[in-house]
């Protein structure tokens, strides 16, 4: 068994990944992404930066924080025919919202309601079909980064010039939602494979809950229904290893927001009781055929 | 201060390494706050982590 991990650079989940791998007697070759310099003329006879030949790796498990090398690392080595957690697909979709809401669309899955537009004009008139307070994001980007609930008109005519002025093209994409008037708080679950393996609420008093922004992280119980949700979105954005991020709405209903290809969990396994790195390398392992 | 104890390259403060310590793995200077990334860990090199991209994230 050859695994390798793609990775930006090291840090506490990967060390727990590692960790995990090292239960089954499995020592993952570390692959940086800086370091990646794929011949596409060619295929997967080219040795990686490991000096071992791509062919030879039966999994490329990828944890790179930079999302788009490690969607274009997935790109190539899937199109070679190497074996990847996650797939490109489910990288692609999940790395832009855009293309996971079409994703949730395609599959019945709830999700606020959501607009795109390209021109500051048609942005304000998109806004203003969702109704204030709205909320801008990027399509992609992680974090919370650059999200902004919208109030009024001024707001969102100030925060639409600033995004066509300042911002590159990507931010002229103009991803638009409804506003979630949630509890204080929304939800991350873990889903490998077919199941929900752990929840978590993320509280917090600001409006943006990530735990990378300050939300506190407790225990979710895994509710049939929530299992059902998690896993039909998962599936929807092509399976794999996956966190989904949930709102309850006004009537305790749960809607989709997103799913993270990458996701971080150091600080969940303790509030859940539930080893994620293991449950996660498990599974990858169990996929490729190395435990039973 | 032994001679393992890195110095930090933005402040020369002292950096605790994790017993784990493992080559490019991120660290944070107590003194500074800087995030820091292990170079190498023979000998013990220690640098400025990348600036957070865009495209950073999960």
């Amino acid at each position: 068994m050859r695994a390798a991990l793609l990775v930006t650079h090291i840090r506490a989940e990967e060390k727990l990944i590692l960790a995990a791998f090292n239960t089954h007697d499995v020592s993952p070759d570390i692959i940086l992404d800086r370091e990646l310099n794929f011949d596409i003329t060619r295929g997967a006879e080219q040795l990686a930066p490991s000096g071992i030949a791509w062919r030879d790796y039966d999994l490329v498990f990828e944890r790179c924080v930079s999302t788009s090398r490690g969607m274009y690392a997935l790109a190539v080595l899937n199109s070679w025919g190497v074996r990847s957690f996650n797939t490109y697909e489910t990288a692609a979709t999940c790395g832009d919202k855009l293309l996971t809401s079409i994703a949730f669309k395609r599959a019945g899955i709830p999700q606020p309601h959501t607009r795109v537009a390209f021109t500051p004009e048609s942005a304000m008139r998109a806004i203003e079909d969702v109704k204030y307070p709205a909320v801008l994001k990027p399509v992609t980007g992680s974090w919370g980064r650059l999200l902004a609930r919208v109030h009024n008109r001024d707001s969102a005519e100030a925060i639409l010039e600033h995004r066509q002025t300042l911002g590159d093209y990507n931010h002229h994409t103009y991803y638009v939602q409804e506003y979630v008037d949630k509890p204080g708080r929304d939800i991350r679950a873990f889903v490998v494979g077919e199941r929900t393996i752990a929840a978590i609420y993320r509280e917090s008093n600001h409006w943006i809950t990530n735990t990378a922004r300050g939300g506190l992280a407790s225990n979710c119980p895994v509710t049939d229904q929530l299992n059902d949700i998690c896993v039909r979105a998962a599936q929807a954005v092509g399976g794999g290893i996956l966190a989904v991020d949930l709102l309850e709405d006004a009537a305790g209903n749960f809607v989709v927001n997103e799913i993270n290809h990458t996701m971080e969990f150091r600080n969940s396994s303790k509030p859940t009781g539930v080893n994620i790195a293991q449950e996660v390398i498990n599974y990858a392992l169990r996929e490729v055929g190395v435990v039973a | 201060m032994t001679a393992e104890t890195p110095m930090c390259p933005e402040c020369d403060g002292e950096v605790e390494m994790p017993p784990d310590a493992m080559e490019n793995e991120l660290l944070s200077c107590p003194e500074c706050g800087a995030e820091l990334e292990i170079m190498s860990l023979n000998p013990l090199t220690l640098e400025p982590a990348p600036e957070v991209e865009e495209d950073w994230g999960e």
